[in-house]
């Protein structure tokens, strides 16, 4: 019913001379993700934040587009996203799907987005598989994926001599990718893996772990795990001397209010990449401080990426002239280019993947540090192609 | 020398440290539970939240207030305890006619509840709570670094579980409570004021978690779900120890986290269900607990 009534209105459109009708173009968009979890600080009511600002800025109304935006919770939880999702899609008329963390979730969610033709731009979810062994026509992957954080990370430190690695690794299917991507990128920059241990989900002591690596005597120790077992790994390594005495750590997965919950006491010199930092320019850093004034912490990647997808988003629908059909907003993405404070240039390759750069990040120091927030210290940035995987011909939907 | 399944010395004595510490957390909270459990007959799921609470009390105090860890050891176990005390008052006292469940489900809310708040107010990413200065830095043992903090949570837990051993075991008021458990319409008719001693004990098993929570805080994050995680450990560790048997707590909640300790190092995969596998054994072997009595 939904289906039909999108494609004789996408039809309509095409009918009467699409951009006429930009007077009254609707467009709902629904914000899922986590909003009590592990993750509703990198996401949440923040990522609901960035969404209403990029309707703002976008100045939809101005532009005769009538934008909504609804929220929930997903807890995380494959069932429920995927309910929420199919209700938003059929009863809410909801045109397009925003954030979604979880893999699990996000990968479920995009079945469903393509059933009803809908759009999902993910920002929050890390797996590579959104657009690679489970790509959708619908699914554009916005913010990062793990391979990338593996590439920034691991390349960097193994090139800057962290040639020995041993992993903790999140005794689940995310930690295991994570772990598998970043030794794949350690062994092609000539490093060696010397040991790794499968620590099981969730872990609130790692002192045990910590030595094993200790005695390895690895040059660096990957975190392959997120949140809160990064938080309390690094906060063990630094208490047990593993840091002061001269082994690295990389955190593989690590958002910066996870930075921020640890301190830069605990958390100085730890590298990561992450797509966004909120002083890296003028405009992120005005950017950010209206985002503090409403929201009260600095933005994530994550949130700053919905942001960056909503604007792309409602630029494309305005092209198309609809937010109705799915696949053809889609695809209108894949062939435009954007570019907004936050992330710069973003084009979106056939597969869905959005290529951005990267940057990699170091800890400041406390001394080095002027305020809660003042966390990073840029060391360099990655190009959006080296950072991501090379695309699959058979995801290549602009050639379908 | 020996090695032991191709683990060297060094490496098995570090563990073994290791297990110590992690269980000094395990006695204190299965202490607490144990007095709560063998005096007043609640099974209190809110153990959890109140350790959390203890380590959020800590950090409120010094952020708030500029009071330190020193004080906020025997500040936040105070508050915890009076919080308690309240829910023992207004709540948990309308229970002691019923079934074990009620109050089980009740504090279960409460946990819920106490957890919820703490999420809403204070995000989950955790807030950083530093080790104090005087504790800071560490000694190399030789076979391990031992950060001095961690040997101050072992020796705090030792005096801590022993005091209360001694207090409940050998002392007059001990007595009391213990008799006061027994049969509390006799106790109450030689003049001593059960519901008064029952409120406070109620108050004094609640601070101890408050005690553990301040003690985890510079090592942990201090987090809504730090006790959600620990207190299915914890309640394991009382069911193999034994309902209600002080001393049986204490020496599980050490010996467990030796296990756990040594079971990271031989097969991490099974280190969070190591603790649950042993309760199964011994509830099919010895259902009253390694030192409970018979039921």
């Amino acid at each position: 019913m939904i289906r039909k009534l999108a494609i004789s209105s996408a039809a309509l459109a095409v009918m009467t001379g699409a951009p006429a009708l930009a007077q009254d173009i609707a467009v709902k968009l629904g914000v899922l993700n986590d909003r009590s979890g592990i993750y509703a600080d990198l996401s949440g009511e923040g990522s609901v934040v960035a969404a209403r600002m990029a309707v703002e800025d976008f100045k939809a109304a101005d532009k005769g587009m009538n934008v909504e935006i609804i929220s929930a919770d997903h807890q995380n939880k494959p069932d429920i996203g995927s309910n929420i999702a199919r209700q938003w899609y059929d009863v809410d008329g909801v045109n397009a799907i925003l954030d979604v963390p979880t893999s699990s979730v996000a990968l479920a969610v995009a079945d469903i987005t393509t059933e009803k033709n809908g759009v999902l731009i993910d920002s929050g979810a890390g797996s590579t598989s959104l657009t690679r062994e489970q790509c959708r026509p619908t699914t554009i992957h916005w913010t990062y994926d793990t391979a990338a954080l593996a590439t920034g990370t691991g390349a960097a430190m193994t090139m800057a001599g962290g040639k020995k690695w041993f992993f903790l690794t999140a005794d689940y299917a995310f930690g295991h990718s994570l772990e598998e991507n970043t030794a794949r990128v350690v062994k092609d920059n000539g490093g060696e893996v010397v040991g790794q241990v499968n620590v099981p989900f969730p872990a609130q002591d790692f002192s045990s772990f910590l030595l094993q690596a200790q005695g390895s005597g690895a040059d660096v120790i990957g975190l392959a795990n997120a949140g809160g077992d990064t938080v309390n790994a690094i906060k063990q390594a630094s208490e047990f001397g593993i840091t002061q005495a001269g082994q690295k750590l990389a955190a593989l997965l690590f958002f910066v209010t996870d930075v921020h919950a640890l301190g830069a006491q605990t958390a100085q010199g730890l590298s990561l990449t992450e797509a966004f930092y909120w002083d890296q320019n003028d405009d992120t850093r005005a950017w950010s401080k209206r985002f503090m004034d409403t929201h009260g912490a600095q933005p994530t990647m994550v949130q700053a990426g919905v942001y960056s997808g909503t604007m792309a988003y409602l630029a494309a629908v305005e092209a198309v002239g609809s937010a109705d059909d799915g696949k053809a907003v889609a695809a209108k993405m894949k062939e435009m280019e954007f570019n907004d404070p936050l992330f710069g240039k973003v084009t979106v390759r056939g597969d869905g993947r959005a290529i951005h750069d990267m940057y990699l990040f170091e800890v400041k120091s406390p001394d080095q540090s002027e305020g809660e927030w003042d966390l990073y210290n840029q060391i360099s940035s990655i190009t959006g192609e080296e950072a991501f995987l090379p695309m699959l011909d058979e995801c290549d939907f602009t050639k379908k | 020398m020996f090695e032991l399944l191709g683990i060297a010395p060094q490496v098995l004595l570090g563990q073994l440290l290791l297990g110590l510490i992690n269980g000094s957390f395990y006695a204190v909270l299965s202490l607490g539970l144990a007095v709560i459990f063998g005096l007043l007959n609640i099974i209190n799921f809110a153990h959890g939240a109140l350790y959390m609470a203890g380590a959020f009390v800590a950090w409120m105090l010094l952020n708030y207030l500029g009071i330190g860890y020193w004080p906020a050891l025997i500040l936040a176990p105070l508050i915890v305890g009076a919080f308690g005390i309240v829910l023992e008052r207004t709540m948990l006292s309308r229970l002691y006619h019923l079934d074990h469940l009620y109050g089980l489900l009740l504090t279960f809310g409460l946990a819920l509840i106490i957890q919820g708040l703490f999420r809403n107010y204070y995000g989950i990413s955790g807030l950083p709570y530093r080790i104090p200065d005087l504790l800071s830095g560490g000694h190399n043992l030789g076979f391990m670094f031992l950060p001095n903090y961690r040997a101050w949570v072992v020796v705090a837990s030792v005096l801590v579980c022993f005091g209360t051993w001694f207090m409940i075991e050998k002392t007059r008021l001990g007595a009391y409570l213990r008799a006061a458990t027994e049969n509390p319409t006799l106790v109450g008719a030689f003049g001593v004021n059960v519901p008064l001693m029952i409120m406070l004990t109620y108050g004094f098993g609640v601070a101890l978690a408050g005690f553990a929570g301040v003690l985890a805080a510079p090592i942990y994050s201090v987090n809504p779900t730090m006790g959600e995680q620990l207190i299915i450990v914890v309640f394991a560790v009382v069911v193999i120890g034994g309902m209600g048997s002080i001393m049986g707590a204490i020496l599980t909640g050490y010996m467990l986290g030796i296990i756990e300790g040594l079971t990271r190092v031989f097969y991490p995969e099974g280190s969070a269900v190591v603790i649950f596998v042993i309760m199964a054994i011994v509830l099919m072997i010895k259902p009253e607990g390694l030192f409970g009595r018979p039921a």
